[in-house]
């Protein structure tokens, strides 16, 4: 197109417009923030621009006349089943920028993923299987060290425990909102995850960007993070919310920090992360007072000392090759808590190069924690979250077979309240109104419909959890909890298999 | 009574309420040939979405308790239904005097070219509820009592 560079012109969607139903109602041109579509006056219709278009579906659901289809770009390139379009147009976007490569959300490159190979069992005959809609099922779920051994001793009104249990998190589904931060996504989505979490009986995690003044009632339902940034922490924030999370890595981004650029940082925004407005917040790769173990634990401890033991504390680490060994050293620095976050886990913003080579399949590294904690005796002094990547209630299933005590869900979260995955959330124009802090756009999400729409999710998981628990004869998720004899492997081969610690359909 | 009451917190300025109120008002009762054919014989949505920056409301006729519409009206086309406390319009009654459009404080009656008479709100005669409250994708519009 005139007035582009040639490059530029290899775009990836093409915008269809019915022009028999199209009334130029200009919904599309008000509802597109990157201006794809525009009122031509020339013509004195709506037009569009191929180029612009990101792919995020925000006209097509909202046209009210359907007239428009968005597709993928039809034009191909030479077959090459080495040089594929993806890797030519980043080629293409490098020679016009000089810059590193950016995407928003998980990788959506083509590699295994380890929930479709395997498959839950099921109760036949010999041991019946259980409706959940008739006799009771347990998803309720506490999150924190759990003793050695229990003492009971006998006292005039019953047996009482004598054992001091340490601090722990209810959750009444296996599930939590993971961390997503006030500034990557808004206020608005905050406030919704906050609703729904409490509404819910589970926890959200504020992720590194402070907690809002105005969110501190749904304390009790929040997990507060502490990242390398360190933006938004101070003491009321540590006490306000029932864990503290230490933040090592993230999946879609293991050994990289984080930048929210300035355009996303607005008066609220700033004001919570204790940074000025329009200034970048960068969070350094690694946190400047953790270079070992020893470091971790003097951090865990000074997080204990501040919420006078009150709540547990977690540490986040990015699934990557040594991840069982880590997990041992972070058991035994004192977290409660350690969260695995798979290399498909979502993010705002991260290298791409990074997000789609970087870190391990989180179904591998939970099975081997799991196994090295348990090897090691030191199972039950934390509980195991896995994160990144959870498409449906099976995934969550899957997971706690594998080991996991719970499981942080966020891009299908962000799904159920519209996200369509386009991938730019690092424009700050997400024009479904998540990832974006202006006013114009972040208003698109009413938190009172997201916060529905989010207990729906979960509850909705939750009754297929509960069905396919009875199915397999099982009357509570503590009783799945690493169970791997109800999981089997299908297409798997000797090593996958035995990394998962999982027999092989049939056998 | 009940009321359609905006929310500039959450209007997107997206302007379906409108498409909305034109297809429930039109003679087809569809949305494509009420902009292409039946607009241009004078049929026009009874809201507005004003905006100004980033802030966007979708008004019409507020239903007054003491409307000035009806003050104003000369011909008795606009009346109080005392039962139902709306305020309702009689069309065959209007001389197109434009008195109701000047009375009016929050400018919610807007003329219908071809007719020479107004175009106001009836809270969606005949449907539980109204067009636009229905159509709106962001919950920015609710129908109740306050």
């Amino acid at each position: 197109m005139l007035f582009k560079p040639i490059s530029q012109n290899f775009n990836d969607f093409v915008i269809d417009r019915d022009k028999e139903r199209c009334i130029n109602c200009e919904v599309c041109v008000r509802q597109c923030s990157y201006e794809a579509h525009f009122w031509d006056d020339a013509r004195q219709c709506v037009m569009h621009d191929n180029t612009k278009c990101v792919g995020c579906h925000r006209c097509e659901a909202l046209c009210p006349t359907g007239c428009l289809t968005i597709k993928k770009n039809p034009a191909d390139f030479r077959d090459n089943a080495l040089w594929t379009p993806t890797y030519m147009k980043h080629i293409y976007k490098q020679g016009d920028t000089g810059g590193i490569l950016l995407s928003g959300m998980g990788s959506p490159s083509a590699k295994p993923i380890y929930w479709d190979n395997l498959q839950l069992d099921a109760s036949q005959v010999t041991n019946p299987s259980i409706d959940p809609l008739r006799e009771p099922m347990e998803l309720r779920t506490y999150l924190g060290s759990k003793p050695d051994k229990v003492e009971v001793e006998e006292t005039p009104e019953g047996p009482r425990l004598k054992t001091k249990i340490g601090p722990q998190i209810k959750l009444e589904y296996p599930m939590m909102f993971s961390a997503m931060s006030f500034g990557s996504i808004n206020f608005n989505l905050h406030k919704a995850m906050a609703m729904a979490a409490t509404e819910l009986g589970i926890v959200y995690n504020t992720g590194e960007g402070g907690l809002h003044p105005t969110l501190y009632k749904y304390g009790a339902n929040t997990i507060v993070q502490v990242a390398s940034g360190r933006f938004g922490v101070h003491k009321d924030y540590l006490n306000a919310g029932a864990a503290i999370e230490i933040k090592v890595g993230q999946g879609a981004k293991p050994g990289i920090g984080g930048h929210l650029p300035g355009e996303k940082i607005d008066e609220e925004v700033s004001k919570t992360r204790m940074v000025p407005v329009g200034s970048d917040a960068i969070s350094p790769a690694p946190h400047h007072d953790i270079y070992s173990i020893e470091d971790l634990l003097q951090l865990i401890y000074a997080l204990k000392e501040a919420t006078e033991y009150r709540v547990p504390v977690s540490v986040k680490i990015a699934a990557v090759h040594n991840a069982p060994a880590i997990a041992s050293g972070i058991v035994r620095a004192g977290a409660d808590i350690v969260v695995l976050d798979g290399f498909r886990g979502g993010t705002g913003a991260a290298p791409t190069m990074i997000r789609d080579n970087v870190g391990i399949p989180v179904e591998l590294a939970l099975a081997q924690v799991d196994n090295r904690l348990r090897d090691e005796g030191i199972r039950n002094w934390a509980s195991l979250v896995v994160a990144g990547g959870t498409r449906c209630s099976a995934d969550v299933i899957k997971a706690i077979a594998l080991g996991a005590d719970a499981v942080y869900i966020a891009t299908s979260a962000l799904v159920a309240v519209g996200c369509t995955l386009c991938g730019r959330c690092y424009t700050g124009k997400c024009p479904w109104g998540i990832a974006t802090n202006e006013a114009r756009l972040k208003k698109r999400q009413n938190p009172e419909i997201a916060a529905k729409r989010l207990t729906n999710l979960v509850k909705a998981w939750g009754h297929e959890i509960q069905e396919m628990l009875g199915g397999m004869g099982l009357n509570s998720i503590e009783s799945l909890r690493g169970n791997r004899d109800k999981l089997r492997g299908i297409g798997l081969n000797e090593v996958e298999l035995d990394i998962l610690g999982v027999k092989h359909a049939g056998r | 009574m009940r009321r359609v009451y905006p929310n500039k917190d959450f209007c997107i300025g997206c302007h379906i309420c409108e498409l909305a109120c034109l297809t429930a008002h039109s003679e087809s009762k569809d949305l494509i040939i009420a902009v292409r054919e039946e607009q241009a014989s004078g049929l026009r949505p009874c809201k507005a979405v004003y905006e100004k920056g980033p802030v966007c409301v979708s008004l019409s006729c507020r239903h007054c308790e003491n409307p000035t519409c009806v003050t104003a009206c000369i011909s008795g086309a606009l009346y109080k239904d005392e039962e139902t406390g709306k305020t309702k319009y009689d069309e065959s009654k209007c001389v197109g005097c434009w008195s109701c459009l000047m009375a009016c404080p929050f400018g919610a009656i807007r003329r219908n070219p071809s007719k020479g008479k107004i175009i106001k709100c009836d809270l969606c005669e005949g449907r539980d509820m109204p067009a636009c409250v229905q159509a709106c994708p962001n919950a920015a519009l609710s129908y109740e009592d306050r």
